[in-house]
């Protein structure tokens, strides 16, 4: 767990395709749009909605992937591709890892 | 770079995706429009021209295969190129989205050097499309470019009901001669542009041109509900533009040009006649004759319109008919009787 939730490599490169600027655009709105599909991927967890449940991590698995965020992608890809609802102690997962990656996409910018 | 300019539709319901794809191709000198589903896609597509459509399959409300669905189900939009972005897992998926129509298929994070091939390839490919389109209608006018479109191109005929209409320019040849060449040919782009238009706003199609005068076809390859009613309709529609092009003449200090018009009423042979190389939309049968022989006798007689007895017969509104009893035509055994529609002349 002590390796960084982006690979630095896939998240420079992407800064270096689409400039920084629009990059720090790009984190503020996805850090502003995954809790919101996280609350609707908890909840179609509890109603047993199969394919809202799969959307919802379809869609963070896409996100993840765009910066790198490996261990997030992974994560929402068993989901997506499980398509059982998932333990609430695996979604407890999913948010302690989304909250890792925010922490290091949040200092990225920073940095 | 590319085809700057060129209009591009994104739609994916992710707004993260929609930023990175619309700054994507953006950078590559496009311009990009975005969608958040397929139903807004469908609404967008219908309203607006786009080049090229840029699909996410998962998505609410409508999702991508729903909308390559619908996208080969319209004709308008049959030709639209598709590329779909998205991350569904399994090939099968991606099989089944090229199965649809789609161009190509790059998953996500889309890599930025393959979108480039892939919307450079994709819009030459539209280009292409749009220019046979243009080509095929500039010779073959829009119905026969759809109707060759939807059930391809094959020598041979059927038998319709259809009305045929000839129309031509009275003493077309001494004007002529008495005017420069541009002159005559501007004249006659001008005269073929008012009598296309008219012909086309009542559903008929010009299948012949030979120097001032013209064949048209109402009823085919479209089905009319009332052909008769149309091709009347067209030919009054034609002398009354003829009659506002002439207030212009006058007021250039030109003659005015005077035009006839003959139709006949029925069963004709219609399809492409040629060869494999070289065909023509046409319709052949003894109304074809006649309403050629109607149109000639507008000038022996000094009338606009003639239609035969056919023609009458289809009409509900018999009025403003004039009976022309027993005429002889030539390359017709029996005199018969046919009628002038009388124009009224607009104020």
């Amino acid at each position: 767990m002590t390796e960084s939730p982006i690979d630095q490599s896939v998240f420079a490169e992407l800064q270096d395709a689409m400039g920084s600027d629009f990059v720090e655009e790009l984190v503020t709105t996805f850090l502003d749009e995954a809790p919101g599909i996280l609350t609707e991927l908890k909840r179609a967890a509890e109603m047993g909605e199969q394919n809202t449940l799969r959307r919802a991590a379809h869609s963070l698995k896409s996100n993840a992937n765009i910066f790198g965020a490996h261990e997030l992608a992974e994560l929402t890809r068993q989901m997506e591709i499980s398509g059982l609802e998932p333990e609430p102690s695996q979604i407890d997962i999913l948010n302690a890892e989304f909250k890792r990656t925010a922490t290091t996409l949040k200092d990225l910018l920073d940095g | 770079m590319g085809e700057s300019g060129s209009r591009l539709l994104i739609v994916d319901d992710n707004k993260v995706n929609r930023l990175l794809l619309s700054r994507s191709v953006e950078l590559l000198g496009y311009h990009a429009s975005v969608a958040e589903n397929g139903k807004i896609a469908m609404q967008r597509l219908r309203d607006e021209t786009f080049d090229l459509l840029l699909l996410d399959i998962e998505m609410p409300e409508m999702d991508g295969f729903e909308v390559l669905e619908a996208i080969k189900l319209d004709p308008a939009l049959r030709d639209l190129p598709v590329i779909v972005t998205s991350s569904v897992e399994g090939i099968d998926n991606v099989v089944r989205c090229i199965e649809l129509g789609a161009e190509d298929y790059l998953s996500k994070p889309v890599n930025p050097v393959l979108l480039k091939a892939r919307l450079a390839s994709g819009l030459e490919k539209k280009r292409l499309r749009d220019e046979q389109r243009v080509l095929l209608e500039r010779f073959a006018t829009s119905e026969v470019a759809l109707d060759l479109q939807e059930s391809g191109f094959a020598l041979g005929g059927r038998q319709v009901n259809a009305s045929v209409l000839f129309c031509d320019i009275r003493g077309f040849t001494a004007l002529s001669e008495n005017q420069p060449p541009e002159e005559t040919i501007e004249l006659l782009n001008i005269y073929y542009t008012l009598m296309f238009e008219a012909i086309d706003c009542h559903g008929g199609i010009v299948t012949l041109m030979i120097g001032d005068g013209l064949m048209a076809l109402f009823g085919a390859p479209q089905p009319l509900e009332d052909p008769a009613r149309c091709a009347v309709s067209a030919a009054q529609d034609m002398l009354a533009m003829i009659e506002q092009f002439n207030l212009d003449r006058v007021v250039a200090d030109k003659p005015e040009i005077r035009i006839g018009i003959g139709i006949a009423t029925g069963e004709v042979v219609a399809g492409y006649a040629g060869t494999q190389q070289r065909a023509t939309y046409t319709c052949i049968g003894s109304k074809v004759n006649l309403a050629a022989r109607l149109e000639a006798h507008t000038k022996v007689i000094g009338c606009e319109i003639l239609i035969d007895d056919d023609t009458r017969s289809a009409l509900d509104e018999k009025v403003g008919l004039k009976t022309i009893h027993q005429v002889q035509l030539k390359g017709f055994s029996d005199p018969r009787d046919v009628y002038s529609v009388v124009f009224h002349q607009s104020q």
